[in-house]
Formats: structure tokens, sequence, C-alpha cells
């Protein structure tokens, strides 16, 4: 095996992790309605597929786009030639007008600034090729996406230094948590880069707050580090409140055009937002041309099919589109996460509670047989191989506290939704924690509903009083 | 304002992606002035880019009557949403399938490809940076046969930091690679504690446009399994051989001989070249090492191909007919282009490598340099770059040993672009020809008398007098 490189042989792409043993089990045994009702439910994937109709409308109405035509010619020749890596212009331009949108306009993405691809894997990769040398750190909140350890460190050689957050605060971030990871880099002789955040946050499905963004943007200034905010599920914030990007930030707090402009990059994806994953549509916007330069350069690497930029171009460019699009997949989403959360709570089980994403954050710690991260594997394997449901273990996502479980809601029809927490429902009661919720359910139900009150009050009391913003 | 270098990584700041070199600069030229028939016929021809244009005719007709074939179209639009949120990195079993069935005809049925050895990469580009990944460690070593494809130096090494070794090759011998360049350029590495992963070649090669033959095919695999090191053939120019001695592909020499460590064998695969759709972004690495391809499978995440292109190429590939059809005129038209050209250059008195693949020629013009060094050879190109302006590809961007050696790309225009390119070339070349005849009289003349000839040479060569005139200076 000496003759491999040590990334074949040694297990940096993370693969051997519970994250993906579960979706390995899936595909042994996957549900179908039909042809296998037993099967395994997947709940473990972040996929979106609650808007298909809307897309398939518009192609129907759209023949042109949809046949690689323009104004009726065939235009096939041209995108079959076309491999300029700073992309298709049309398609940069729509896509910036999109992130726009997304962003209520009030923020400006100019196309030239945009890098395309091969989905926000690569570009997340290629950021840190830009930003980092083999051996330096990146910080990361926990819980995080446990995709990012084999996208920011594998091939890189860069490293994860985990900023902790704790369901005390809801998993906010604390300055106290920045200065402590900042402080574990230097005891480990790792020269920190930047801070990485997934704003909304995946696994938690909740959108950072203003408190936070600021308090990372004075972070990375006076560390003189970057700050790289990937913001790929900022279409599926569904709560009241809107969504607040880094760049919202940058603007209010005058920071537009500054050298600390510079150090703030965003990663955006088509894969959570129009749930088209397939089609491997990344795309990283820097303010700094060096960056810009460097990293559409490495582009070369996984630039976007064509055929699928000029689709999406024309796609993204009907704004009619786009703002019937983006209201009723917030409306779908928020539906069908209620259905989730309802679903749970009749199981006696809780969520952190979310207003983004395409999952929730849930709460077992109280079925773990000790507050251990071996009981919640155990904890896990029943719900994996008994229950037939695989959702994500926050051990995965490199969560501090045992007992947290991702679960996604966006990835199958309501009935199949429905199915899975019926069969929750069944193994909860089973256990020692669902037979005292069957003796009490009342008392137990009243104390659960009180603990999530508190949470919620107590997350509106941290951030800025200002209920809209967070 | 811009940002402090030092917040940035080397690979940002520095200039290992090998785009400063002068070879973009014929790019460059282009761009700010491209050739149109019609809008800009004094405009550069773009002869540097190594593009198949010649079949898409076969692919749009193909097209137009497949509209199931796109998930799209109303005859389609029922695949949408599976082939939307297909992301598994296997890639669509379909595809695959296709993909290795396409690989089998374009090595005329000699051969067997296994869909589950077939990875996905983004383009060939992807391909060869992740083999160097799984083949190879920082500061690892490949040898590469010279001249070779410019953008290797940023493909296997820039983001790798794998080191390319070169393996010197010249025209004596028609740049064919010989056991002694191999052991020689392995020798000198391992004497300067440098340590050789493996060989990496393109065959067909780019810029030679000649595939391997039978005993080099031979020397290189016993060369590599004797040092039990891997070998990487880079085969996207297949299907565009055209002349004997026809595509031999290292999949059928593993065949005749298995006394060779199949572990240590890769090939890279692209429909960019083959198929003309570099825009579509399918490249694949095929390896017989198992490791390699879990290992390689893994990494294609950071490049998968859409699986909207996915999706048309199974449907397209898979039908037989159109695919034996297609490589049949690949080959017929890129065979004729070739003629074309070739001729058309040897009526000028300009030879070329002899060649039987490619879209490109590698021509001659050792010639027309003023002394036979790479100064000369840049300042012959600038001068074709901006006086007969036609971007072609001066053989140091290759990595060349010798200079005067410049590829030329044939099959990215129509031919009427291509006659006037060969026109173009014509009346610099006869100019050239005539200066040089000239400035040899001239010479000759001068040992006679140098003051009564000051006035004569002004008026028959008055260039004579402008040192900065570019003529003068070949």
């Amino acid at each position: 095996m000496k003759q491999l490189s040590t990334k074949v042989t040694s297990n940096g792409h993370g693969q051997d992790s519970s994250y993906f043993l579960g979706w390995e089990e899936y595909e042994k045994n996957p549900y179908d309605e039909i042809k296998n009702p037993d099967g395994m439910i997947q709940m473990g994937l972040a996929e979106n597929q609650l808007c298909f109709d809307l897309i398939e409308s518009w192609l129907a109405k759209n023949p042109d786009a949809a046949s690689l035509k323009r104004n009726g010619q065939s235009i096939f020749k041209e995108l079959a030639l076309f491999q300029d890596y700073h992309g298709m212009p049309e398609f940069k331009k729509a896509m910036a007008e999109f992130m726009e949108e997304i962003r209520g306009n009030r923020v400006t993405f100019d196309p030239k600034n945009i890098v395309l691809a091969a989905g926000s894997t690569s570009a997340n990769e290629t950021l840190m090729f830009c930003l980092a040398e083999p051996g330096d750190a990146f910080l990361l909140p926990t819980p995080y996406y446990p995709g990012f350890d084999r996208d920011l460190k594998w091939r890189t050689g860069a490293e994860i230094v985990p900023i902790h957050c704790s369901s005390s605060n809801g998993f906010q971030i604390t300055e106290s948590a920045l200065q402590q990871a900042y402080q574990q880099a230097h005891k480990l002789d790792l020269k920190v880069k930047g801070v990485l955040v997934t704003n909304p946050s995946n696994p938690l499905g909740t959108a950072l707050t203003r408190r936070e963004l600021n308090l990372l943007v004075d972070f990375i200034t006076s560390k003189n580090i970057h700050l790289i905010s990937d913001e790929i599920y900022s279409g599926t914030m569904f709560g009241f409140e809107q969504f607040i990007s880094v760049m919202d930030v940058l603007k209010d707090k005058k920071l537009e055009n500054t050298e600390v402009s510079k150090r703030v990059h965003v990663v955006y994806s088509l894969s959570k937002d129009l749930g088209l994953p397939g089609f491997r549509v990344g795309a990283i916007y820097s303010n700094d041309d060096m960056i810009v330069s460097a990293a559409t350069k490495m582009s070369s690497f996984g630039l976007v099919s064509s055929q699928t930029q000029y689709l999406l171009s024309a796609l993204l460019s009907d704004k009619k589109f786009t703002s019937q699009y983006l209201e009723e997949n917030q409306k779908r989403l928020k539906s069908r996460q209620k259905r989730l959360v309802s679903g749970l709570e009749s199981a006696g089980i809780t969520c952190l509670r979310s207003n983004a994403g395409l999952f929730c954050w849930v709460d077992m710690r109280h079925l773990l047989d000790t507050n251990t991260f071996e009981a919640e594997l155990d904890l896990w394997k029943k719900i994996v191989y008994n229950v037939k449901l695989n959702i994500s273990p926050g051990s995965s996502c490199h969560c501090t506290e045992p007992g947290w479980f991702r679960v996604c809601f966006a990835n199958m029809s309501e009935g199949t939704l429905d199915l899975a927490l019926k069969r929750l429902k069944t193994f909860v009661e089973s256990t020692d924690c669902g037979r005292m919720i069957s003796r009490s359910s009342h008392e137990r139900l009243k104390s659960l509903r009180k603990k999530t009150v508190s949470n919620w009050v107590f997350r509106v009391s941290w951030s800025d009083r200002v209920p809209d913003e967070r | 304002m811009s940002l402090d270098k030092n917040l940035l990584s080397k690979l940002a700041v520095g200039d290992k992606h090998g785009e400063d070199s002068p070879y973009f600069d014929g790019w460059k030229a282009y761009d700010n002035n491209p050739f149109h028939p019609e809008h800009n016929p004094q405009g550069v021809i773009q002869m540097g880019l190594a593009e198949n244009q010649l079949c898409s005719d076969l692919i749009k007709d193909w097209i137009k009557a497949n509209p199931h074939a796109s998930i799209c179209t109303a005859e389609g639009i029922d695949g949408f949403s599976d082939i939307a949120v297909f992301q598994d990195y296997h890639g669509l079993k379909q595809f695959r399938q296709a993909i290795a069935a396409f690989m089998e005809r374009a090595r005329g049925g000699r051969v067997r490809f296994e869909e589950e050895r077939v990875v996905m990469s983004g383009g060939a580009t992807g391909a060869n940076e992740t083999l160097m990944f799984c083949l190879a460690d920082r500061g690892d070593a490949f040898l590469v046969p010279t001249p070779y494809y410019a953008a290797f130096d940023r493909d296997l090494s820039w983001r790798t930091g794998v080191r390319i070794i070169p393996v010197e090759c010249n025209s004596s011998n028609n740049f064919q690679v010989t056991k002694q360049a191999l052991e020689s350029a392995y020798l000198n590495a391992q004497e300067t504690g440098i340590k050789i992963k493996g060989l990496i070649l393109a065959n067909p090669s780019n810029p030679l446009g000649t595939s391997l033959g039978r005993e080099t095919l031979q020397t290189l695999m016993d060369f590599i399994n004797d040092k039990q090191i891997h070998l990487v053939c880079d085969e996207i120019y297949a299907a565009t051989v055209f002349a004997e001695p026809g595509f031999i592909s290292v999949a059928e020499m593993i065949q005749e001989m298995d006394h060779v460590n199949r572990d240590l064998i890769h090939i890279v695969y692209s429909l960019s070249k083959d198929m003309g759709l570099p825009g579509f972004r399918v490249g694949v690495v095929y390896s017989y090492n198992d490791a390699v391809v879990t290992c390689a499978r893994r990494m294609s995440s950071f490049g998968l191909v859409s699986s909207q292109t996915q999706s048309f190429l199974a449907a397209m590939l898979s039908d037989q007919s159109f695919v034996d059809n297609f490589l049949k005129e690949v080959s017929k038209r890129v065979a004729k282009r070739h003629l074309i050209f070739t001729e058309g250059l040897k009526e000028m008195g300009v030879s070329c490598l002899r060649s039987n693949a490619g879209l490109f020629v590698l021509m001659d013009l050792r010639q027309m340099l003023r002394d036979q060094t790479f100064e000369s050879e840049m300042a012959l190109w600038r001068i074709i770059i901006d006086k007969v302006k036609i971007n072609i590809s001066p053989g140091s961007s290759f990595h060349c040993s010798e200079p005067g050696w410049f590829r030329v790309c044939f099959a990215n225009m129509d031919e009427d672009t291509l006659q006037t390119a060969l026109q173009r070339m014509k009346s610099f070349v006869l100019r050239h020809r005539e200066n040089k005849k000239k400035r040899k009289s001239f010479q000759e003349n001068l040992k006679l008398s140098f003051s009564s000839k000051m006035y004569d040479e002004h008026v028959r060569s008055p260039r004579l007098l402008s040192p900065h005139s570019p003529l003068v200076r070949t």
C-alpha cells in the first residue's frame, strides 16, 4: 500500500463516520410505499423535494431553455464548446440577482466576484486551498456538517478547531467560546486563518442572530483572519424573521469596501434552496480580487456543466418565477417542519426551535441510558436497525453533548413522514421513558412543554430583544 | 487596496498555476481581436485551441430525434425530479454503462471496460489531478515525456505538490520515448533523493498528434513494472486516430502482458476531445486498482458530472448505431482536415511531424528561426501572433527540448477559416523566404563595398534600417 498516497490509506475522507454508515444501511433496505413498506425511511438526507412541481411547470412553459435553444435557434454547439472558467456571464448575473433577492435586495452581489464551483463541496475546498496552508486551522462552531471534515481538511491538509456551543443557550456562538477555540488552536501550535460558519446552520436549522454575526465580524477584524459564511440554506428560512446574511452586517457596520470586507466570503449553492443537488452548482463570493482570481483558476477542476448553466440562467432570470418559488418554498418548508415538530411532541420529544433548513435538531437526551456518546450510539443503532429510520447522531456532527439527532423532513412525502413519526412514537412508548409518558403523559408533556418554552424564552432574551432579528 | 498577501495561501498568490506563461498571451491576443469571416476578417485566427468542432451536427441531429433524452422536455420531464436530486458519487448506473461501452467501441471492441471502475471527475483536468492525489504525496514525483500538454503543470502539480520530472524526447526519432531516456531520468531523480511514484503520458500525444506503437507500449509497461511504479495513460484523443498503427490502448496491452501488475495501471478519459463536448465536463478515472477506484470515487465529490448531463449522455451513448457511426465519422473528418492542412503547409515548404491522431499537428519551423534558441522561437511566435494574426502554440510551452516546433490546431474552425489561415501562413512564409534571401545576399555583398551599398540597400530593403522591424530580426 506504500505505492498509494496517504490520502488513500488514511481515513481523512471521513466516510467511516456513522453519518455515512446510516446511508449505507438505507441503501441496503430502502423504504418504498408499495414495494418495501417495512424498509428504512431516509431521514438523514438534507434534500429539498418539496417544490419540483414548480420547476417542472416552468420548464413546460419555457421550451427554449429546456431544449438548449435561444430565440428558437439551437445553441447546442455553443454550449458544447463553452468551457471558460469564468462561467457564463448571464448565469452569474442570474445567480447574483437570486442571492440578492433572498436577502431582500438589501445587499448587492457583483457577478464578477462570483466563482462557480461543482457544488458547495468544491467551493468550500477551493476556499481552503486559497486561504490556508497545510497545517493551518479554521475555527468552526459545533455541531457542524459532517462533510466538512472531508471538504475542508482531506486534500488541503488544513485543520478544524471546534468552537464549542452548547444547549444551555440554544447552541449559539459566544465570545468566550470563540476565544477559547482560538487559544486551543495556539496550544496545538496551529495558525488560525479564519472562522467558517454555516448560516442558516446545518444541523441546527437556525439562522445566526445579529448578535452572533456582529460578534463574528468583530472577532475576525481584531484577529485579522477570514470569515467564510456558508449560506447554502439561505433560501430555506421559513420563520417569521428574515434572513440576516454576513453581507447585511458588513453593510450595517459600514464595512463595505474596507479591508475587512475582503476577508469575508460567502459560499452558495442551488442544492438546498432549489433542490437541485444533482446539477452540482456551487459558488464562492469574495470581495478580494486575488481570491476571485485564484479560485477561478482552481474551478477548472470542477466547472459547472454548460448545459446546466444555460438552463438555470434562464430559470433564475425569470423574476416572476423566483419570487413565487421562494415564497412557496418557504411556506411548504414551514408546514413540513410543523408537522415533524408536532409529531415528535406527541411522542414526548422536543426539538431546538428552528426557523430554517431542511431538518430539525432533535433532543433525545431523555431516551439515553446514560449521558454518554456510547449511549447515543446505542440509541442510534436501535433507531436505525429496529425502528428503521436513518437519522444522524449528534456525535457525527461533533456535538459536545450526547443525545441530539438531526432529523430531515423535506426529502419525503407527507405520508412517509407520518409513518416515520408513527414508528418513532411506537418505539418511544416501548422504552422506559415511553412507559413513563403513558403513565403520566399529561405531567410529562407539561414539563416538556415548559422546557421548550424556557428554551424559547432564553433564546429571545439572549438576542437583541427585537424578535424580528432572530 | 488589496489584502495583505500573507493572509492568503501560497497557492493563491503564487504562479504555479502556470497561467502567466506566454502560452496564454496568444489566447489574450485572440480574445482582444477574434477573427470572424464577416465581422472581423482581419482578426486573429484561433489555432491554439484543441477543440473538435467537426461532428457537432451528428449530435444535434440525434438530440432532435430523441427529445426524451433531456429531462427538461415534455418527453423527458417525468425523470426530472429523480435526476435533479441524484448526487450519488457512484454516478448513474446507465451513465457508467454507456461510458464503458463508448470507451470499448473507441478501441474497436478489442477490450472490455467494467462500469464499476468508471469514476467521474471534472473533465480530464479533474481526473489527472485526482489520480495524483491518490498515487502520490506532496514532494513525490511523476515522470512525463516531453513535449507534454502545457496544463499538466497545473493539473498534476499545482494543488497536489507533486513534482514533474521531464523525460526528454527529441526529433531525431520523432520524439518517441525511449527506454534509455526513462532509465536516465529515473536514475537522476533517485540520485537527488526524489521519489518517483509513476509515469504519466498522453496517448495519443498532445502536442505530437501521434499514437504509441506496440513496441513502445511494451517498453513502457516493462519499465513501470520493473520499477513497480504507476502508469497513467491519458487517452482522451483515442477516437481521433485516423491512420496506422491505429489506436492501441494500455487496456489492450494489459491483456497481452499479464505479468504486469494491474494495480499500477490507470486510464484517464474524457468526452471533451473525441466528442467535442468540453463544456459538459465529463472526465473519467478508470483504474485497475481497487483502492484507487474507491478513493478516486470519494474524491469525485469535488467534481461530479451534472446529473442532467449524465442522464443525457446515458441515453445518447447507449445508442449503439449512433456511437458506431459517430466514431467512424470522427476519424474520417479528422483525417480529412489533417490532410488539407498538412498538404497546404507542404505546398509552401513547411513540414510537420508525421502524425496519425489528435486535433493538431506539430509544425516544423526550425528553418525560420534566426538561431536555434528559444528566444528566437518566442520572437517568431510573437510575429506570427501580431503580424500573421494566427494564434499557435510554441513548443517551449510544451517543454519541448528543441526550439522551432509549433502546435497548430485544425479542428476548431470551418474549412474556409482554415484556408484563410493557410493563405496567411503562405504569405508569411514566402515573405520570410524572400527576406532571408535578400539578407543573405546583402551579407555577401557587404564584403565588397560597404559605403556604396548603403544607398542601394536603403532602396532595396528599407526595413534593414529599422532595427525594430520584427521581420528583420528573424
